[in-house]
């Protein structure tokens, strides 16, 4: 199993290494890039102060020898300095990085925590009044746009109500009272937004399950539905759900940008966004391949995890 | 057992009290953009500067009243006052020295003196090739800096223009950044400490210092001690960036923030929305100002080289209803490039009105007669047939271009809408002129503001000129060179007036844009904020804060 997981480890910092040359390349084809932007907003910049500051920049360069200068660079822990916030990338990103793994990692538990019994409890009573209204709730969850539910949270619970904040980040040195207020609605918008597709995909799984062999052989043998459900199927259920987990993981990044950007939440969604639009070169990359790395650690959770749900598989 | 009850209330009565000056010590406004950086030479940004204008003052500004005013310094030069002195310059050209004097009373937070020293040091670091400086120009015009003594200093500008004291020179503390800049000034720009240490009271000298900035969160300001200025009312500011508008309206709501600035804030649809439903609890105030909404042709296009085809397309659109209908007239159409509240407009430059009829003949005139499908085609059976661009996800530009894609539809002309990410329009389409019909866009200036980077010949951009300039619609024409150069070194006020009007009658008579309005910022205001003046030109409301008063 070790040597499995150490195996994995060197492939993932291969992907890594291959996915920065690709997102280095893919951000250096965007068009313009941050000197067009300055000699766009200041009309007194002449062509040799463009080309002065592009010179000062690097952008002068080729791409590939500005990457390899970056990569270079990168081997030693200087990861650059990002244009939009004037600090150096991982001071900016690594506080960010924790905010959007405390936001998205709190609103995966909970969406997952309420949609298994409840996936379960549909898939076992399929086309009754309960699986109808899950399956509702589900499909509303899937369907409500998070910036437009976002919106409405706020103007209930801070509007309206007074309960919470309608945004922001609990101030420096707040108590965890405080700081859980300013959690909620970011929490309880990304939950809302993302506990649908998991509900239906563990309904889907489990119903699957129970339409195998082994589970009308659990039954011949005189077994109770709990032990059914618990000792066979779930665990069963639970590979292609915890595939499917695994690969949107990446997802949640966007998924969170929404909620980020309509609660003023610092989190790496947005980041990675203003970069992007603001040609935070440095910014964007590593905050790209922050995402890739979360990806490929979550998906190495994924394949770890089947072996404890499957015994029947193994890794050498 | 009365007196006491009444001695009760008292107390009662005071702490009340006593919370509501407590309240009244801090204002929250809210914004939409975070600064990139607080160092006043590094990148221009309008969250920046209304921030900065809170902690500092440029040596001279336009006012509210678009006059211009000295800030930090005493005096403004003038030919007549003598502190501006023409000269000649070893090239034989002419030149200019212009004297200022710092305000007596200017010291940073940290109680050091404003001097000539900090604006030497300024200098320095803005014509230094190293620090990416983007605005390296305004500093390339000055030859040289005389120091007469700690707070007086004569510039010695390369060229007399008309604007000589319009500097918006932006002062660093030498004290404090020279030690920064001297250790490689190549990356100065990555450890100024306006981004390192951005709450060193030695960075201040303004009415407030930052005390607090959490990047894309917020900045706190505490009020400035040694501000020799009018005391503010606020002890703290607390400015929130709220990048979302409709988040940005509920913060406003639910008391998270006190008011929504003009400059960067609600857009107009979105106040007049606002203002219909919760109006009676807000002072809501609408400037229009500097902000040219407007149509750029791109004049390499066979179709819109032609000055009747041109003409016909500005005939053909209701602005006046454009601007009711859509902005319930607090957004006036314009005419020119010119607004109406310059004092150089002229209100005798022709207009055009709405006439659908006089658009028709001109376009017949041109040779689109034949009408297939309601859609113009010439001889040659071409279409006549536009390209209409803007920045995606604008919603009032989108509305407009509705607008003018069926106004246009009506005689005859075919609008294709093709909108690209601000990114993209900006960086690229727009800058390279790769838009091939109109582009709808805004410029946003100075109060006599002349257009050379936007009119001249030589400021149309190009490969050839690392595509510089920002006369997009590739506009060509001696005359209006000829009048901007004149206007920019012309000293007497009514002979510019009268080459500023010459100007406006070709611009409207070459028409290379088509006006559509000039925009208005709209302000959100508690009904307890009293003495915010709207500029309607760059210069920010904050420039002014210790002006702003709680009536609580």
């Amino acid at each position: 199993m070790l040597t499995y997981v150490a195996q994995r480890l060197i492939e993932s910092a291969l992907v890594l290494l291959i996915m920065s040359f690709v997102v280095y390349g893919l951000i250096g084809l965007m068009p313009g890039d941050p000197i067009d932007i300055m000699v766009s907003s200041d009309p007194n910049m002449t062509p040799q102060d463009a080309a002065r500051l592009r010179a000062l920049y690097g952008l002068d360069r080729p791409i590939v020898e500005r990457y390899l200068n970056w990569l270079g660079a990168a081997l030693q822990g200087d990861f650059g300095f990002s244009r939009l916030h004037a600090r150096p990338v991982l001071e900016v990103l690594l506080p960010r990085l924790g905010n959007t793994v405390l936001l998205m990692g709190l609103s995966f538990l909970l969406a997952f925590a309420l949609a298994l019994p409840a996936g379960v409890y549909a898939a076992l009573r399929p086309r009754g009044a309960g699986d109808t209204a899950i399956n509702l709730f589900a499909f509303a969850g899937i369907s409500l746009p998070p910036f437009w539910l976002a919106i409405l949270l706020i103007i209930l619970f801070a509007v309206v109500l007074g309960w919470l904040p309608a945004g922001g980040m609990a101030p420096g040195g707040a108590g965890l009272g405080v700081q859980v207020q300013y959690l909620v609605l970011p929490i309880a918008t990304l939950t809302l937004a993302t506990i649908g597709g998991i509900l239906r995909f563990v309904r889907a799984a489990t119903m699957e399950a129970l339409r195998q062999d082994y589970v009308r052989t659990a039954r011949a043998k005189g077994l109770s539905e709990r032990q059914v459900v618990f000792g066979h199927v779930l665990r069963n259920a639970m590979i292609p759900v915890v595939t499917i987990l695994a690969l949107n993981f990446g997802a949640l990044f966007s998924g969170a940008l929404i909620t980020e950007t309509m609660f003023g939440y610092l989190g790496m969604g947005k980041a990675i966004y203003d970069a992007i639009l603001g040609n935070d070169f440095n910014l964007a990359l590593i905050g790209l391949l922050l995402a890739t790395l979360t990806t490929l650690l979550a998906n190495l959770a994924a394949d770890l995890c089947y072996t404890w749900l499957d015994p029947r598989i193994t890794y050498r | 057992m009365v007196t006491r009850l009444v001695g009760l209330l008292c107390a009662l009565v005071l702490v009340l009290a006593g919370l509501g000056s407590a309240l009244a010590a801090e204002l929250r406004i809210g914004i939409t953009q975070f600064p990139s950086t607080l160092n006043p030479l590094i990148d221009s940004m309008l969250a920046k500067s209304y921030v900065l204008a809170m902690t500092r003052r440029p040596l001279t500004a336009y006012d509210q009243d678009w006059r211009l005013i000295c800030m930090l310094c005493t005096e403004l030069p003038t030919i007549e006052n003598g502190l501006a002195v023409p000269e000649a310059l070893a090239d034989g050209k002419q030149g200019i020295a212009v004297t200022y004097q710092i305000h007596p009373g200017a010291r940073w937070g940290d109680g050091k003196p404003v001097t000539s020293a900090d604006v030497v040091f300024t200098w320095e670091v803005g014509r230094h090739p190293k620090t990416g400086v983007s605005d390296f120009e305004a500093f390339r015009r000055i030859l040289s800096i005389e120091v007469i003594d700690d707070k007086t200093f004569t510039l010695h500008l390369d060229r007399i223009t008309f604007d000589f004291a319009a500097t918006g020179l932006e002062i660093l503390p030498a004290h404090i950044e020279r030690p920064i800049f001297e250790a490689d000034p190549a990356t100065y720009r990555n450890r100024t400490a306006f981004d390192t240490d951005p709450a060193n009271p030695g960075l201040a000298f303004g009415p407030y210092k930052v005390v607090e900035m959490v990047s894309g969160s917020h900045i706190v300001l505490a009020r400035n001690d040694t501000w020799w200025g009018a005391k503010p009312a606020f002890d703290k500011i607390t400015v929130r960036v709220i990048e979302n508008t409709a988040a940005l309206e509920a913060n406003l709501l639910s008391g998270a923030i006190d008011m929504i600035a003009g400059e960067l804030g609600v857009t107009i649809d979105q106040a007049l929305a606002f203002e219909k439903r919760h109006g009676g609890r807000y002072d809501i105030t609408y400037k229009p100002g500097l902000i040219y909404e407007h149509l750029d042709l791109n004049l390499d296009n066979p179709i819109l080289a032609d000055k009747r085809v041109r003409k016909a397309l500005i005939l053909a659109l209701d602005r006046e209803a454009l601007s009711q209908r859509l902005f319930a007239g607090r957004q006036p159409v314009a005419d020119s490039s010119v607004s109406p509240l310059d004092w150089v407009h002229d209100p005798e430059t022709p207009t055009y009105g709405f006439d659908p009829e006089a658009a028709r003949a001109l376009l017949d005139d041109a040779g689109w007669t034949r009408i297939e499908n309601g859609i113009r085609h010439n001889a040659a059976g071409e279409r006549l047939t536009l390209e209409l661009m803007t920045t995606a996800g604008n919603r009032s530009r989108e509305l407009v271009e509705q607008v003018l894609q069926s106004m246009w539809r009506e005689v005859g002309i075919e609008t294709r809408i093709r909108n690209e990410p601000a990114r993209v329009f900006f960086g690229e389409t727009v800058a390279k002129r790769k838009f091939t019909g109109a582009a709808m866009f805004a410029w946003l200036s100075s109060p006599e503001s002349v257009p050379r980077t936007t009119l001249r010949s030589d400021q149309v951009p190009s490969a050839e000129n690392a595509w510089s300039g920002q006369n997009y619609t590739g506009f060509r024409n001696p005359e209006m060179d000829d009048l901007i150069d004149r206007i920019e070194v012309e000293l007497d006020r009514a002979k510019r007036k009268v080459l500023w009007a010459r100007l406006q009658r070709l611009y409207v008579e070459e028409l290379p844009v088509i006006p559509l309005y000039w925009r208005a910022n709209a302000y959100v205001l508690p009904k307890w904020l009293s003495g915010l003046r709207p500029t309607g030109h760059q210069g920010t409301t904050t420039l002014w804060i210790e002006e702003w008063r709680d009536s609580r």
